[in-house]
């Protein structure tokens, strides 16, 4: 009816069409600047993410350090009393030295506060190794405290009004002072991945989380890798096709989208709770990931088995190997690049998994690093975790560098991941 | 020890190995004909030794500990441990561990130092059985395993039936974490509900986890009604869905119908790093960068938004869902086939409207599975919302407002000491508890969808 109409108007059915046509490319031109859009948008987000870590991270690569050479005063230090004596006492006095006009008692102490926190251990250390040094001048290089940390890293604004100023005039003063004796240095802070935690930003590092993820990690593979290619080999290889495979196959995908916290549930009611395994221990976080990364490594093995194609199976089977000879000795060798990169993505998401480990107590305050799988320790994950929930300034910057950490991590095993399947994996 | 239980284990099942094997191969070179080849018989034999005996070790160290507990406690008069309540039980315990670890804290009394004496020697003398019983254990398996090496032995048999077994095993082992979960989370639920009515909590429109110090404390008893929870769950779910769902589909229409080849391998990867993301790294970003910019920007226009609000926490997971969301829409679209593309072609639609008319309405139920799935991933997300999210349960839709989640509660609760026999603890397994159920009935009902569309085209 519509061309009757059409027609009787004048006007050829291509001439009908070619009026629309500008208004149809039109609306295609918008759909498609939709989806760049979309696609912008992702991209923009990621780009913001990435660049506010690397901007608030970068400055925590490198610490501000205060070298210093300290006088081990043989009447404020002596050799019966190590590993006792008053370090600070000691450390105080030197800095009251470069600055003679300080004499209030308070005013000395405020000086102090200069050091980090942990420098008169550091001295206390290396007299108590080396008892000879009482009486004699130590040059000693240490970190200076958050708050000048950040002020030589400009995060504490010198144009800020005092009152609002975590630093005083005074201290900014003596500290400028002490640059400009040449005694101020911004050395990389190897201390980020060579210290374990600490209450002060200064001294915290990641060594603790580093080994606790490297056990949990273990622990993860150790289980989830042979477990999950045995359950994979059976259910692609052997599997009669009947009710019990489909319950067991139905119940891996279902694993698969279970929420990370239910295993944190599941760890602590069971591992915890009924066999009472240590709680913040690497061993129990990484049979709890173990169980999370099972799935995934076994939907991946069963996707490499079934692209082995099924001319090499028939091959071993026509020169007479049994169905396990050929399984084992040909579908999984010729299977293992794809396994093993799947594998690595699998362990990858472990990493990065924080919620099941916070609920079995890895997130826990632990000033050194763990010696073993079942010694108390935190992770990767749970470490950014209590940074970012730490009210001090300094772990902001602290926090985001330990992502970087993190990522590189991530970055790494995926790209080995990547390459396995470009170097590896063939196309049948 | 159980270093040295282990290389006992290794070095057991390595020797029956190589005793078999040769055994074996001196039959053959004696002139007869084997039936398995000596490989064979020596795999029977180390398939043998290393299954029961490490079965046997992990038994041990599993029960170890709960049997070591036991027999330290129990000669302690009653009134100082049998009585007590399961917090201090616990105290006491640890006291009596770190004693034995020589950690030694003020002036124990006697009945500490003695148990702790016992702990040592328990342990010990655990630790010795431990070897004693593997050494036994492997010794017999080598030596039966020796026995059948003949001539007319199947040990190709044997052993592949063996091997059988144990991936049979790992298969299972997926179902028993289920039921663990099942069990766990049920056991633990139902200890709650002896508590609270299963009607308060179900029905109750106040949560107040708390526990009273004392007795008569106000408001001591606490309140259990999970509505305004899962309001909040659902208030930064819907956030989340209504920033991935039109973005990700969007994605997908570009990459699927008008980007070349060379674009779409340069778009996937780099989207990809977005799910690849840890879910703590987004959840340090919203509270770094995106809650406080969205306040200034509520401040600008004169609305006041919560620190904490939904908005942020919501976006964000957003965000991180569109690669997912993308992906599942992209594999839909590209099952439907190609017929229907070339129909439509031909019949002079423009690509856009291929898509829009033909492509995305035949590929909508594997969408709808796709964001079903990314829904049931929101509800159970939880770095983000613990990072972002509030921690006050407020009854409201309002997405400036601070919602608490469900996944927040069950870590806020449970982070801390934490023993068995409290209701605010327990809340924490029964919050578990729905949250489980809730999603495994979204995933599974999205799986449906997806296999059963995707069995229509193939």
């Amino acid at each position: 009816m519509t061309d009757m109409t059409n027609r009787s108007a004048g006007k050829s059915n291509a001439e009908h069409i070619s009026a629309g046509l500008a208004r149809r490319h039109r609306k295609e031109s918008i759909l498609k600047g939709f989806g760049i859009a979309a696609i912008s948008f992702a991209f923009l987000i990621l780009g913001i993410l990435l660049m506010t870590l690397v901007s608030t991270g970068y400055k925590a690569f490198t610490q501000t350090h205060l070298t210093i050479d300290v006088y081990v005063d043989p009447d404020v230090i002596t050799r019966d009393a190590l590993p006792r004596g008053a370090f600070d006492d000691l450390l105080e006095n030197t800095l009251v030295e470069e600055f003679p006009d300080v004499d209030s008692s308070q005013d000395r102490r405020a000086l102090l506060r200069i050091f980090s926190n942990g420098a008169q251990f550091t001295l206390r250390d290396r007299v108590v190794e080396n008892p000879d040094l009482i009486g004699q001048t130590v040059s000693l290089n240490v970190p200076v405290a958050d708050n000048f940390d950040q002020l030589n890293k400009d995060l504490i604004s010198r144009d800020t009004p005092e009152e609002f100023r975590r630093l005083s005039d005074q201290e900014i003063a003596w500290f400028d002072a002490l640059d400009e004796a040449g005694m101020i240095s911004n050395p990389i802070n190897f201390g980020l991945l060579t210290n374990a935690d600490s209450r002060f930003p200064e001294l915290a590092g990641l060594k603790g989380a580093l080994v606790g993820s490297f056990w949990a990690l273990l622990t993860c593979f150790l289980i989830s890798f042979p477990v999950g290619i045995g359950a994979a080999i059976y259910l692609e290889e052997f599997a009669p096709k009947n009710k019990i495979s489909d319950i067991i196959e139905v119940n891996i995908n279902n694993l698969a989208a279970v929420p990370s916290v239910v295993f944190g549930l599941l760890a602590l009611a069971v591992f915890i709770g009924w066999f009472g395994m240590p709680r913040s221990a690497p061993f129990v976080g990484g049979l709890t990931l173990a169980l999370m990364t099972m799935p995934t490594i076994i939907i991946a093995t069963r996707a490499a088995l079934k692209s082995v194609p099924p001319s090499i199976r028939e091959a071993a089977m026509g020169l007479g190997a049994s169905r396990q000879q050929v399984v084992f000795q040909h579908v999984v060798p010729l299977a293992m690049p794809g396994i093993l990169t799947g594998t690595i993505i699998g362990l990858a998401q472990a990493l990065g998994e924080t919620a099941p480990l916070l609920l079995i107590g890895m997130n826990a305050f632990i000033t050194s690093a763990p010696s073993g799988p079942f010694d108390s320790a935190t992770a990767l994950p749970t470490q950014i975790f209590i940074w970012a929930d730490s009210p001090e300034r300094g772990f902001v910057s602290r926090t985001s560098a330990a992502i970087l950490v993190l990522l590189a991590f991530l970055a790494f095993m995926n790209g080995i991941a990547i390459y396995l399947r470009q170097k590896f994996q063939r196309k049948w | 020890m159980t270093t040295f239980a282990f290389a006992l284990l290794f070095a057991a099942s390595v020797f029956g190995y190589a005793w078999n094997r040769q055994a074996a191969s001196s039959l053959r070179n004696d002139g007869q004909r084997l039936h398995s080849l000596s490989g064979f018989h020596g795999l029977y034999s180390f398939l043998c030794v290393s299954i029961p005996v490490f079965v046997l070790i992990l038994v041990w160290l599993v029960f170890q500990g709960s049997v070591i507990d036991w027999l330290v406690t129990a000669p302690i008069a009653p009134e100082n441990y049998a009585t007590l309540e399961t917090g201090p039980k616990q105290l006491v315990l640890a006291e009596i561990k770190s004693i034995a670890g020589g950690r030694i804290f003020g002036t124990p009394e006697d009945w500490k130092l003695a148990a702790a004496e016992r702990l040592i020697q328990l342990r010990t003398m655990s630790a010795w059985l431990l070897l004693a019983a593997v050494f036994a254990l492997a010794v017999t398996q080598v030596l039966r395993a020796r026995r059948r090496v003949d001539a007319d032995f199947r040990a190709r048999q044997g052993a592949e039936r063996m091997i059988l077994g144990l991936i049979q095993f790992c298969a299972i082992f997926a179902v028993f974490v289920t039921v663990g979960i099942v069990f766990s989370l049920t056991f633990e639920t139902i200890k709650f509900f002896r508590m609270v009515p299963p009607l308060e909590f179900l029905f109750g429109l106040n949560w107040e986890p708390q526990i009273p110090i004392r007795a008569d404390q106000i408001a001591g008893a606490g309140a259990f009604g999970w509505l305004p929870v899962i309001v909040g769950t659902m208030v930064i779910t819907v956030i989340a869905i209504l920033v991935a769902v039109p973005t990700g589909l969007l994605t997908a229409i570009y990459l699927n119908e008008f980007a070349s080849s060379r674009a779409r391998a340069i778009i996937k990867p780099i989207l990809e790093i977005l799910s690849g993301i840890p879910t703590i790294v987004y959840g340090f970003f919203a509270v770094l960068v995106v809650a406080p910019a969205m306040r200034q920007f509520g401040a600008d226009l004169g609305i006041a938004i919560s620190p904490n609000t939904a908005l942020a926490a919501g976006s964000v997971m957003g965000v991180m869902l569109i690669p997912f969301i993308s992906s599942f829409a992209d594999d839909a679209l590209s099952a439907v086939p190609q017929s229907l593309r070339d129909g439509a072609l031909a019949l002079g639609a423009t690509r856009g409207e291929t898509m829009l008319s033909v492509l995305f309405p035949a590929a909508i139920p594997g969408i709808v599975g796709g964001v079903l799935l990314a829904v049931s991933r929101a509800i159970g997300e939880t770095m983000i919302v613990v990072m972002a999210a509030g921690l006050i349960a407020n009854m409201t839709l309002n997405p400036l407002d601070s919602v608490t989640t469900v996944t927040v509660q069950i870590v806020t609760l449970l982070i801390g000491d934490t023993s068995f026999d409290n209701p605010k603890t327990l809340a924490a397994f029964a919050l578990g508890m729905m949250l489980f159920l809730v999603t495994l009935v979204i995933n599974i009902f999205a799986l449906r969808i997806v296999r059963k569309y995707r069995e229509i085209y193939d």
